[in-house]
């Protein structure tokens, strides 16, 4: 083999090159999207996302041998939903303040984006282990992941439909409020938590403090609603 | 840097092993967030560190959702199947859910008599 054919194949089994590379399309994206005054159409995600697949099928790599090296910047999720706590804690007055009308417009929110996508998805003829994979595709990947399971949907179909749900709702939602004239940060925050989970609050977090901590909110207890009344509605409907 | 991410690691394995033991609904982290917000309302303060060290993690929050999103790489298929059913669903109830959040949350606090703050647009 060629001395480049040897280092493709070194670099290739090594954590470093797909870490870099996640790295780098990402930085891409997030300058793109910086360049473009943040517009949430240019989701710096987005852009990451199709970059790498297209380098991923290009080269002929594997999901599998790719997530050897991404794996490290998955695993940082974890510290950093618990590190939403902190915004949390410096808007927590904001917080008490409304917590009932909070507490209802997150299970407002809740049931309208679970049950309209499975009765949109019902309606257009989806099969039944899909219209299940989607029904929790607002709430937080592993959450919903546990969801799907037991609706008897395909779990890891369900994540890839909740980080689209993610994306778009980062890219769609911002003009939506704007369109309905919704200038309150604390119902941003809110409604994009609640419609678009993790990738939702990132977008949120980058435009405002108070969204952003609203946001994170939303998705934990979205994540908690959806959860337990889901499966019984589940059990009632079908 | 070390003490704080320490710190939120361990809170992350507290809330593991408490959704473990209990069965609770929820994802380890989400209860590890639980956690340091009550230690922090006990502490009555964020530590300097501690702020450094979060906001540094949530700045680039979305980055850490780019290794699952490369996962629909493994879906296409099944996604083409299905692209208008799930494409419709996904955007009009992503849209629906977003208004009918934000439309719930100010109509409730015009009634109990509070006014919208703040100007985000």
């Amino acid at each position: 083999m060629t001395p480049v054919g040897d280092l493709w194949v070194y670099l290739s089994t090594n954590p470093l090159l797909h870490l870099t590379l996640t790295l780098v399309a990402y930085l891409a994206g997030d300058r793109l999207y910086r360049r473009f005054g943040l517009n949430p159409l240019l989701n710096p995600v987005v852009i990451a996302i199709v970059l790498l697949v297209g380098l991923l099928v290009a080269t002929g790599t594997s999901y599998e041998r790719y997530f050897e090296g991404a794996q490290f910047v998955h695993f940082l999720l974890g510290p950093a939903t618990v590190a939403l706590a902190i915004p949390l804690y410096n808007q927590f007055d904001r917080v008490r303040k409304s917590a009932g009308p909070l507490l209802a417009a997150v299970l407002v929110g809740s049931l309208s984006a679970s049950l309209s996508a499975v009765g949109i998805a019902t309606l257009m003829g989806a099969a039944p282990e899909i219209v299940a994979s989607i029904a929790p595709k607002s709430v937080t990947t592993p959450i919903a992941m546990g969801i799907a399971e037991r609706l008897g949907g395909l779990p890891s179909l369900t994540a890839v439909l909740v980080i689209l749900t993610g994306i778009l709702g980062a890219m769609l939602g911002p003009p939506l409020l704007n369109l309905l004239r919704i200038r309150d940060w604390r119902a941003r925050g809110l409604a994009i938590g609640v419609a678009a989970h993790g990738i939702g609050t990132a977008r949120a977090m980058q435009v405002n403090e108070v969204a952003g901590a609203f946001s994170g909110l939303a998705m934990g207890l979205n994540a908690l609603a959806t959860a337990i009344l889901l499966p019984l509605l589940w059990s009632w409907l079908f | 840097m070390i003490e704080s991410l320490t710190l939120l690691l361990v809170c992350q394995l507290a809330g593991e092993v408490l959704v473990g033991l209990t069965g609770l609904p929820v994802p380890g982290p989400v209860l590890g967030m639980v956690l340091l917000f009550v230690g922090l309302l006990a502490r009555g303060g964020v530590p300097k560190p501690l702020q450094t060290t979060a906001g540094t993690l949530l700045a680039h929050f979305s980055l850490l959702f780019v290794p699952a999103g490369v996962g629909i790489m493994l879906h296409i298929g099944r996604l083409q199947d299905a692209w208008l059913a799930i494409g419709v669903a996904l955007v009009a109830s992503t849209a629906l859910a977003v208004a009918a959040t934000a439309i719930a949350m100010l109509g409730l606090e015009r009634l109990f008599g509070r006014r919208p703050e703040g100007d985000g647009s």
